[in-house]
């Protein structure tokens, strides 16, 4: 085919195009994914018993609210990375500068603890599980996030895959937050941090394959 | 291109011609070396580009949103080259010189648009041939196959799209060297 017949071709398939794709797709994906996220929260963990009393330690505002935090800075970023020319680095910033906040906090604490406590403040009584229990929660937001890329056009794959995966990350984080039984900031900064990595890990190596068009 | 965004069809071919005139020199330039894929790429990019262009907006610059897209269609060109040519003997050096076409033939790109024309299905098929290829309008369209204007421009619409997809799909057909 001649490449003048393929212009006239798809001039004649002129249907107006629908703006804001990417925020409809999101924002359709989230609420569906985000209560199967917490479904599922529920039926294989359990809402925490001391959830109510947890809510009035500031400790369970930073594990609860530095996900949340990261989520809400990674809805433009996943956008942007959908976007052929759009500057990313300034929004991989904002999500990325809850995790430092958290790792100075963690510090802060351990520096401030007595030595032989250093290891029960970091491991906790639940370190094995969390960072597993975090990507498994997150996988329906990494679900939806791939299909809003999907409708997008990512030029770097592997990058728009990592997106992907740091919105399901600190989704399931956040999550994640209302099962767990840890409240100290080197726990949170250490396996809170690993569980919100290991999507984003995820969607650098399957987003080549996944967001090709 | 933002008249042919909200569905205005003149301003969408002028912009499209422009864009092909635009992409032909630009992959020119970048792949001195395989003047035959020039226009294979042209085409997939401009198909790329116009299912695509829900992602442009308005207060970006044009030219960044084409060249991140001409450039990604470049790497994922050469990609497949380099898979595919991972799988061959280096024949193509000696074939290269037999079978060099040049630059002047390569308007007409070797992937058959119109085979995979010919995949889709009637209702898509149908009217994708008769706009195109017989130049009818949509409404005429309509009244010779007893579909409605919509179902004919829908058809246009999905066919369009199947095709972008077979096309990111299909492998490239193998360069210079003939059996």
């Amino acid at each position: 085919m001649k490449t003048n017949d393929l212009i006239d071709l798809l001039a004649a398939d002129v249907v107006p195009v629908r703006r804001h794709v990417a925020a409809r797709r999101l924002a359709l994906g989230l609420a569906l994914a985000v209560p199967l996220s917490v479904l599922m929260m529920h039926t294989m963990l359990g809402v925490n018993p001391a959830l109510g009393h947890a809510l009035g330690l500031p400790m369970f505002w930073v594990k609860f609210g530095s996900p949340v935090l990261m989520a809400l800075a990674a809805l433009p970023l996943v956008a942007r990375l959908g976007r052929p020319g759009a500057a990313t680095r300034a929004a991989w910033a904002a999500w990325g500068s809850p995790v430092v906040a958290l790792w100075v906090l963690g510090l802060l604490a351990l520096a401030r603890a007595p030595a032989p406590e250093a290891a029960t403040l970091v491991l906790g009584r639940t370190w094995a599980v969390c960072a597993e229990n975090v990507a498994l929660l997150s996988l329906p937001v990494f679900l939806v996030a791939i299909w809003t890329l999907r409708g997008l056009a990512p030029v770097r794959p592997a990058r728009a895959g990592a997106g992907a995966g740091a919105l399901a990350g600190a989704c399931g984080a956040a999550v994640y937050a209302l099962h767990c039984p840890e409240f100290t900031a080197p726990f949170v900064a250490v396996w809170y941090v690993l569980g919100m990595a290991l999507p984003v890990a995820a969607g650098a190596l399957l987003g080549r394959r996944l967001l090709r068009w | 291109m933002l008249a042919g965004m909200s569905g205005d069809a003149q301003a969408h071919r002028c912009f499209l011609q422009r864009l092909g005139i635009h992409l032909r020199s630009f992959y020119r330039r970048r792949l001195s070396g395989w003047p035959d894929d020039v226009e294979d790429l042209v085409q997939d990019t401009l198909l790329a580009i116009h299912d695509k262009r829900h992602t442009y907006r308005p207060d970006q610059p044009v030219t960044a949103w084409i060249h991140a897209i001409a450039r990604y269609k470049t790497i994922d060109l050469l990609r497949a080259r380099r898979v595919r040519e991972a799988l061959h003997d280096p024949l193509d050096d000696e074939a290269h010189a037999l079978f060099d076409t040049g630059a002047a033939d390569a308007t007409e790109a070797r992937r058959d648009l119109d085979r995979l024309l010919a995949t889709l299905p009637d209702r898509q098929r149908r009217p994708i041939e008769q706009v195109k290829l017989e130049g009818r309008s949509v409404a005429e369209v309509a009244c010779a196959t007893g579909m409605s204007e919509s179902a004919v421009k829908i058809g246009i619409h999905r066919g369009l799209k199947t095709l972008a997809a077979r096309v990111a799909a299909t492998p490239r057909p193998p360069t210079k060297v003939s059996p």
